[in-house]
């Protein structure tokens, strides 16, 4: 804990750079379990699961 | 920010306390500084809030026996669920059905072929299906209109050049625009279905007019469409059996899908909300223990005077 605060949250440049970085990493982890959950739970039902008939 | 917080809570909020004690987390209140009409204002517009709430939650839960038609029975969409897609080959069918039954009297003016890309056909598939049609452009370089085939970026093509036409060919009835008609009828998709599959000989004491048939689940009874499906009116490209309710369950879909095209994604989105949510609260209800621990946690000792 105290490492994290002494290396990012003390000064306010660190602390912006580790908040726009987790920011993105958290909104890539979000979007892909979701779409990973959405696939799993209509799995059969989606385009992509029947494209490969026409193609 | 700063200074507006300072105008609510003079200083108290930005002063960091090793400790809040009750009699400040009292003053952070900002209501404490209201008057007692401000309050009274504020009572009486939350309950008629809640009040008109209640009455429109009664009405649309209340039993609706006016009226003489059928309310069409709930069916088991599997598009129903919280986190249930469509299913994009019933979806792909229901245009087939659209295209090959419906599109006859019915127009369905705010869906172009480039929307079917990526839902029901492939790209070239769509191409392929908005070559068929003509459409009228112009002016040329000579400044002349001429025919050509559909584009992707073509509207679905409509039957009548406008309402008076329908009107004229149809009896008089005009043929509802289908484009959103899930969303503009009570029941939606249910209704669709229930009236495309629930034509009967009218009963005994019903009068119809001529061109008119009867089907319970609209309104009144007399329709001025005839029954248009019936068991392999069609066939199928994927070998599904055409039988009739298939055929009304699929158009059923595909009209769901064209009243709502943002229906996928709306739920793939909630699964989304849900975790970000979750996490929020998470770390919001680690907070307030963290906040709140030094406060339940403390100690009043009463240490008497010596004398």
């Amino acid at each position: 804990m105290k490492v994290i605060y002494n290396t990012l949250f003390k000064r306010t440049s660190t602390y912006a750079v580790a908040i726009i970085a987790s920011t993105f990493f958290f909104e890539r982890a979000v979007d892909v379990s979701a779409n990973a959950i959405w696939e799993s739970i209509n799995k059969g039902k989606l385009w992509k699961d029947i494209k490969g008939k026409y193609e | 920010m700063a200074a507006t917080l300072r105008r609510f809570h003079g200083l108290r909020l930005l002063k960091s306390t090793p400790a809040l004690n009750l009699q400040q987390a009292k003053q952070l209140s900002s209501a404490g500084s209201w008057a007692s009409n401000n309050k009274k204002l504020i009572g009486a517009v939350g309950a008629i809030t809640g009040g008109v709430g209640a009455l429109l939650f009664a009405l649309e839960q209340s039993v609706q026996a006016s009226g003489s038609e059928v309310h069409s029975p709930a069916q088991p969409w599997n598009h129903k669920g919280l986190f249930s897609s469509l299913d994009h080959q019933s979806v792909r069918r229901g245009y087939e059905v659209y295209k090959q039954v419906c599109s006859a009297c019915h127009s369905m003016q705010y869906i172009a072929y480039r929307n079917l890309v990526g839902v029901t056909h492939t790209e070239a598939e769509a191409k392929a299906e908005a070559e068929q049609i003509t459409v009228k452009d112009g002016p040329d370089d000579s400044g002349n209109f001429f025919d050509r085939p559909g584009k992707l970026s073509d509207y679905f093509p409509s039957p009548y050049p406008n309402e008076e036409a329908a009107r004229a060919a149809n009896n008089g009835a005009y043929p509802p625009d289908l484009s959103y008609i899930v969303s503009a009828r009570k029941g939606g998709e249910d209704y669709i279905f229930s009236l495309l599959t629930g034509y009967h000989d009218a009963p005994a004491g019903v009068v119809l007019r001529d061109g008119q048939y009867f089907n319970p689940y609209f309104p009144g009874g007399a329709i001025s469409m005839a029954q248009v499906l019936y068991n392999e009116v069609i066939e199928y490209e994927d070998g599904t059996p055409p039988t009739q309710s298939q055929f009304a369950k699929d158009v059923a879909t595909f009209l769901k899908w064209t009243s709502e095209p943002e229906h996928d994604d709306r739920k793939r989105i909630l699964i989304k909300v849900f975790g970000i949510l979750g996490f929020l609260t998470v770390i919001s209800y680690y907070i307030k223990r963290h906040k709140w621990s030094s406060l339940k946690s403390r100690k009043i000792v009463f240490t008497p005077k010596e004398k």
